[in-house]
C-alpha cells in the first residue's frame, strides 16, 4: 500500500516537470528523424540543410533514416499502426502525391509554409509549376539520363550522343543497363520508334502504343541488364560490364567527376523529376511544428543553392539558380553539370505524373509479363 | 464376499472416486505445463498468428469501396451492367454526395487507388473529378444566393435545417462516415435535424447532416457558425426539381420559408443541367460503362478479385475470365519458384552430402576447424554474400577472368551466368548449403561406423555398403535438410533481385513489389497466402510420402 502510494507520487512529481518543461519552451520537439535516400544524396543534405538547422538550434537531435525508398509503405504501415515516427520525409514527386493520394501527408500552404524568395517573390511563384499536388515541397530537379564507356566507343564512330543510339546495336554493339521498370523506357522506345514526343503519352495510353512500346525494347532485349538500384548503372559502366546505361544524372557526376571514370553523360531525352521533401499527417503538435520550422528553413533560396555545392542537383526555386557556385571539395563550377543547364537541356521529358499514376501498375504488369518471356 | 463387497467405483484416500481426482491432477499438471509455456505461446500468437490472419483478411477484404460510396453502391444495384449505357441521374446524384463527404475526409483518391488497380485510369478519375465537386456545388450556391441573399448566413442554414424528430436521420449520418473514415464519430453535433425539412428537402438535410458532423467532430467548429459546403447548396438545387418538394414548399411555414418559397418560385434560374453531364464534363470517362462495370464488380465487402488476379484470372461482368496473355506472370512465377527451389535443393544434396560425410569421419579435433569453415559464411551478411557473388560471376568478373585466361573461354564469348537463373541458383546453394549440411552432419555423427565395417566383412563392396547400410540411415538428414532449404528458398527474396536478372526472379519479388512499390497489400497478401498454401501442401505431402517421422535433426 505504501509502495503504491510513494509509487504514485513520484510518478505524479515527474509527469509534472516533465510537463512543466516542456510548457517552459517553445512547442517544438526537441529532436527530429530525418528520412532520405542515403550516399552522396543525404550526405548534401546533410551538410546544407540539417547542419547549419542544428547549429541554429543548439539542442536539437537529428536522426536520419534511410528509407525513402519504401516511405510510401512504410508510412502507410505506420499510419495504421498509428505511431508515426517519422518528421520530415523525403520522397519524389511522383510517391508524394500518392502520400498525398492516401492522406498520410500533410497539405502545404505555400504562403505560409515556406520562404519567399529574398528579392521577395512569393515561394508560390518562386517554385512555379515544381509545386506538384498539394503536399510536396520540391527540393531538386534531377533528371534520369544515359551515360557511356568513352573507350568502348567503336572506333571510326561518333560517340552515342542520341537517345536512339541506345536502340542502335548495329552501331554500338554492346550491353545496355536499363532500369527494371516501364516508366521512362518505354517512352523512350516510342521515341525512337518514330512517335512525336508531344504524342508520347497519348500513344502509350493505347494498348497497341504500349506493345508498340515492347516491341521496340525487346530490338535490345537480349543485351539489357536490369537494374533496381541507383547505383548499379554506375557500377556496372565502372566494371566495363556495359557499354551504355541510364540512371540518376548525380550518380553519373559522381562517377566522372569525383572516381574519375571514363564515362562520357549523354543528356539527350533526360527525363526531369523532382524530389523534395512532405510532412507525415497525424504528428503531434510539437513535432508538427519543428517540421514545419525545419521544412521552411531547409527550402529557402540559400539553402537549396548549397546543397548543389555537394551534388550536381538542380535547386527547385528559380531564384536559387544564380547563387549556385563551385563545388566544395573540387572546385569545379557546377552550374555545367546542372541537368537544367541549357546545353544539356536541349531535348528534355518532364515526368508525367498525372499518366504514371493511373497507368503504372497496369503497364508494370505487362512489362514483368514481357520480361519474364 | 470379499471381492464382490465394492461394486462401485474405486475410491482415493479423501472418498473421491479415483477417476476423478487422477483427472483433477492431470488437469493442474497440464495448466501448469501451459503456464508455463504462455509467454512463448502469447509471444508466437501475437507477432506471427495474428499478422498472419491479418494478411489473410487483407486478401479477400474489400470494404473501402462500399464504405466510402454507400449509397453509389446502393443505387448501382438497379443498373444494368450488361448494357452499353452508363448508369442514370440518381447514381451520379449519390455519387456526387459521396464523393464531396469522402473529399472533405481525403478518401476518395484512396478509392480511385483502389479501383485503379482494375482499371487503368480510374485514380486520376476521382482525383481530377474530386477537385470539381467544389465548382459544381458553387453553381447551385451562387444561383441560390442570387435568389435570396439568406442562403449567404450560416445562421438561417442552421435555423432552416434543425428542429425536432430528426436524430435516426442524424445517427444514420453518422454511421456511414463512421464506417468511411474508420473512427467512431461519437459525440455532440450540437444540431438536430428538423424531420419536417428532412422529408420535404431529403438531399438537402442528408447532406448538411454530414457538414454538421465533420464539422463539430472533425474541425471542431460550431455547427451554427459555419457556412454549409457546396454540396449543401447542390443538395438544395437538385430538391427543387423534384416536383413534390416544390409542392410541400408551397405549404411550409417553418423557419426559413420565405427564403424557400423565392427559390422555388425562380427555379428556372438554377442550373439546370444533369449531375451526369457535370460528371462528364469532369471527365468524360465517368460515362464509360467499363469503369462502372468495376465501381459494380468491386463494390461488395469481400472479393475474391485479388486471389484471381493472383493466378492470372480476372473477375468480369460475366464471371471469370484468363487474363491478356501480356498479363499472365503469376501462375510462371510460382512454378519458377518451386522448380528452382527443387534444383537448388538437389544441388544442396549433392555438394552438402560428401562435406557432411567427411565432417562427420574426421577426427573430432580437425572436424571443428572445418566446422568453422561451413559455419563462417552462415555468420556472414547475406547480403555481402550476394553481392560478393556478383563481383565473382558478371561478365568481367573473377570466374569469367580465370577462365579466359586459361584459355577455356573466348573473350568476346564470355559466359552469363549471372542476372538469370543461373546466376540464382549458384549463389542460393551456397547461401543454403549450411542448411543442409549442418542436419546432414548431426545425422550422420550418430551412424557407427561398425555398421559399414560389418557391410563390408560381410563381403559387400564399397558401394553396396553405402548404398544398402549407410546411405539409408542418413536419409533422415536429407529430408530435414531438403525441407528446410526448400521452404526457406521458396520465400527467398533478397538474393534473386540482386543476381536474377529476369528469368531468375521468384515470386515473392513480385510480392515485394506490391507491398512496397504498387502498393497492392491485398494482392500482395493473396499472393503471400498461396504461397503459405503451397508450402503447406507441399509439406503434407512430404508427410504422406516419407513420414515427417522420418526428418531428423540430430541423434
Amino acid at each position: 500500500m505504501k509502495l503504491t502510494t510513494t509509487l504514485l507520487a513520484t510518478t505524479a512529481l515527474t509527469v509534472g516537470t516533465v510537463a512543466a518543461i516542456a510548457g517552459g519552451h517553445a512547442k517544438m520537439a526537441d529532436s527530429m528523424t530525418l528520412v532520405s535516400w542515403g550516399g552522396a544524396y543525404q550526405k548534401s543534405q546533410v551538410n546544407a540543410y540539417s547542419d547549419p538547422y542544428v547549429e541554429m538550434n543548439e539542442g536539437l537531435e537529428v536522426v536520419w533514416d534511410e528509407s525513402s525508398a519504401e516511405a510510401v509503405a512504410k508510412l502507410r504501415a505506420m499510419d495504421e499502426a498509428g505511431n508515426i515516427t517519422w518528421d520530415v520525409v523525403d520522397v519524389v514527386a511522383a510517391d508524394a502525391l500518392r502520400l498525398c493520394d492516401e492522406g498520410l501527408a500533410i497539405e502545404i500552404d505555400p504562403a505560409e509554409d515556406l520562404a519567399a524568395a529574398p528579392d521577395g517573390t512569393s515561394a508560390e511563384e518562386d517554385f512555379g509549376e515544381l509545386l506538384v499536388g498539394d503536399c510536396f515541397i520540391p527540393q531538386i530537379v534531377y533528371s534520369t539520363t544515359f551515360g557511356y564507356r568513352t573507350d568502348m566507343v567503336p572506333e571510326g564512330v561518333d560517340a552515342p550522343s542520341q537517345i536512339c543510339d541506345v536502340f542502335d546495336l548495329e552501331k554500338y554493339p554492346g550491353k545496355r543497363s536499363l532500369e527494371k521498370r516501364p516508366i521512362n523506357n518505354v517512352e523512350w522506345a516510342l521515341l525512337c520508334d518514330g512517335v512525336a514526343k508531344e504524342d508520347v503519352y497519348d500513344v502509350l495510353a493505347t494498348e497497341e502504343g504500349q506493345q508498340q512500346a515492347l516491341d521496340k525494347l525487346a530490338t535490345i532485349k537480349d543485351d539489357v541488364i536490369w537494374w533496381s538500384a541507383g547505383a548499379d548503372t554506375p557500377q556496372l559502366l565502372a566494371d566495363g560490364e556495359v557499354f551504355m546505361g541510364s540512371t540518376y544524372n548525380g550518380r553519373l557526376f559522381a562517377a566522372i567527376e569525383e572516381q574519375d571514370q571514363p564515362i562520357g553523360m549523354m543528356w539527350d531525352a533526360q527525363v526531369f523529376d523532382l524530389d523534395g521533401w512532405i510532412i507525415p499527417a497525424n504528428l503531434p503538435e510539437d513535432r508538427l511544428n519543428r517540421a514545419k520550422d525545419f521544412v521552411k528553413f531547409a527550402t529557402d533560396t540559400q539553402r537549396l543553392a548549397d546543397q548543389a555545392k555537394y551534388i550536381s542537383y538542380g535547386p527547385a526555386r528559380a531564384s536559387s539558380a544564380p547563387l549556385v557556385g563551385q563545388h566544395a571539395t573540387l572546385g569545379i563550377d557546377m552550374a555545367p553539370h546542372m541537368p537544367t543547364d541549357p546545353n544539356n537541356a536541349a531535348n528534355t521529358f518532364l515526368y508525367n505524373y498525372e499518366f504514371w499514376a493511373d497507368y503504372r501498375d497496369d503497364i508494370d504488369a505487362k512489362f514483368q509479363a514481357w520480361l519474364a518471356q | 464376499m470379499a471381492d464382490t463387497a465394492q461394486t462401485g467405483p474405486v475410491l482415493a484416500a479423501d472418498g473421491r472416486p479415483l477417476k476423478q481426482t487422477l483427472a483433477r491432477t492431470l488437469r493442474r499438471e497440464k495448466l501448469r505445463a501451459l503456464l508455463l509455456i504462455a509467454p512463448l505461446l502469447i509471444f508466437v500468437v501475437v507477432t506471427f498468428i495474428i499478422p498472419i490472419l491479418s494478411m489473410l483478411g487483407r486478401s479477400v477484404e474489400n470494404q473501402i469501396v462500399s464504405h466510402t460510396l454507400p449509397t453509389t453502391v446502393e443505387a448501382l444495384q438497379d443498373w444494368d451492367a450488361d448494357g452499353d449505357t452508363p448508369p442514370g441521374e440518381e447514381v451520379f446524384q449519390s455519387l456526387y454526395f459521396d464523393m464531396f463527404k469522402a473529399a472533405e475526409a481525403k478518401q476518395h483518391t484512396q478509392v480511385g487507388n483502389r479501383l485503379n488497380y482494375e482499371q487503368p485510369g480510374l485514380s486520376s478519375m476521382f482525383r481530377s473529378t474530386g477537385r470539381d465537386l467544389d465548382n459544381m456545388g458553387e453553381e447551385f450556391q451562387d444561383a441560390l444566393e442570387d435568389i435570396d441573399p439568406a442562403f449567404k448566413d450560416a445562421g438561417f442554414w442552421f435555423e432552416l435545417m434543425s428542429g425536432e424528430g430528426g436524430e435516426a436521420l442524424l445517427e444514420d449520418r453518422r454511421d456511414l462516415y463512421a464506417a468511411m473514415v474508420g473512427e467512431s464519430m461519437r459525440g455532440d453535433v450540437g444540431f438536430v435535424p428538423s424531420a419536417e425539412v428532412a422529408e420535404m428537402l431529403p438531399l438537402t438535410a442528408a447532406a448538411y447532416a454530414d457538414f454538421a458532423i465533420w464539422t463539430a467532430i472533425e474541425d471542431e467548429d460550431t455547427v451554427a457558425e459555419e457556412r454549409p459546403w457546396e454540396a449543401v447548396y447542390a443538395g438544395l438545387g437538385l430538391d427543387l426539381r423534384n416536383e413534390d418538394t416544390l409542392g410541400s414548399i408551397a405549404t411550409y411555414s417553418g423557419p426559413g420559408a420565405e427564403a424557400l418559397k423565392a427559390a422555388a418560385a425562380n427555379v428556372g434560374q438554377l442550373p439546370q443541367e444533369d449531375l451526369r453531364d457535370m460528371f462528364a464534363a469532369s471527365d468524360e470517362d465517368w460515362l464509360d460503362p467499363d469503369a462502372w462495370r468495376i465501381v459494380a464488380l468491386y463494390s461488395p465487402d469481400y472479393t475474391t478479385g485479388y486471389f484471381l488476379n493472383s493466378v492470372d484470372l480476372q473477375k468480369t461482368i460475366q464471371g471469370v475470365e484468363a487474363r491478356p496473355t501480356n498479363q499472365q506472370i503469376y501462375i510462371k512465377l510460382f512454378i519458377r519458384t518451386l522448380y528452382m527451389s527443387l534444383i537448388i535443393t538437389g544441388s544442396c544434396i549433392l555438394l552438402g552430402y560428401p562435406v557432411a560425410w567427411i565432417l562427420a569421419n574426421l577426427p573430432l579435433r580437425t572436424a571443428n576447424v572445418l566446422m568453422i569453415l561451413v559455419l563462417l559464411p552462415f555468420w556472414t551478411s547475406l547480403l555481402v554474400r550476394t553481392s560478393a557473388w556478383k563481383v565473382l560471376l558478371q561478365q568481367q568478373g573473377v570466374i569469367n577472368e580465370i577462365l579466359v585466361w586459361l584459355g577455356f573461354v573466348d573473350d568476346a564469348n564470355r559466359l552469363i551466368i549471372m542476372n538469370n537463373a543461373t546466376g540464382t541458383i549458384i549463389a542460393m546453394t551456397h547461401i543454403l548449403l549450411p542448411f543442409m549440411i549442418l542436419p546432414l552432419y548431426s545425422v550422420m555423427k550418430t551412424i557407427p561406423p561398425t555398421y559399414l565395417r560389418a557391410a563390408k566383412s560381410l563381403g559387400a563392396t564399397n558401394f553396396t555398403a553405402f548404398w544398402r547400410v549407410y546411405f539409408p540411415q542418413s536419409v533422415p538428414g536429407i529430408g530435414a535438410g531438403s525441407i528446410l532449404v526448400f521452404i526457406l528458398s521458396i520465400g527467398y527474396y533478397i538474393t534473386p533481385e540482386i543476381v536474377g536478372g529476369t528469368d531468375g526472379v521468384f515470386i515473392s519479388n513480385r510480392i515485394a513489389y506490391h507491398i512496397s512499390s504498387s502498393l497492392n497489400w491485398g494482392l500482395a497478401a493473396a499472393l503471400g497466402t498461396i504461397l503459405l498454401i503451397v508450402v503447406l501442401a507441399l509439406y503434407w505431402c512430404y508427410d504422406r510420402i516419407v513420414g515427417i517421422d522420418n526428418v531428423k535433426l540430430g541423434g
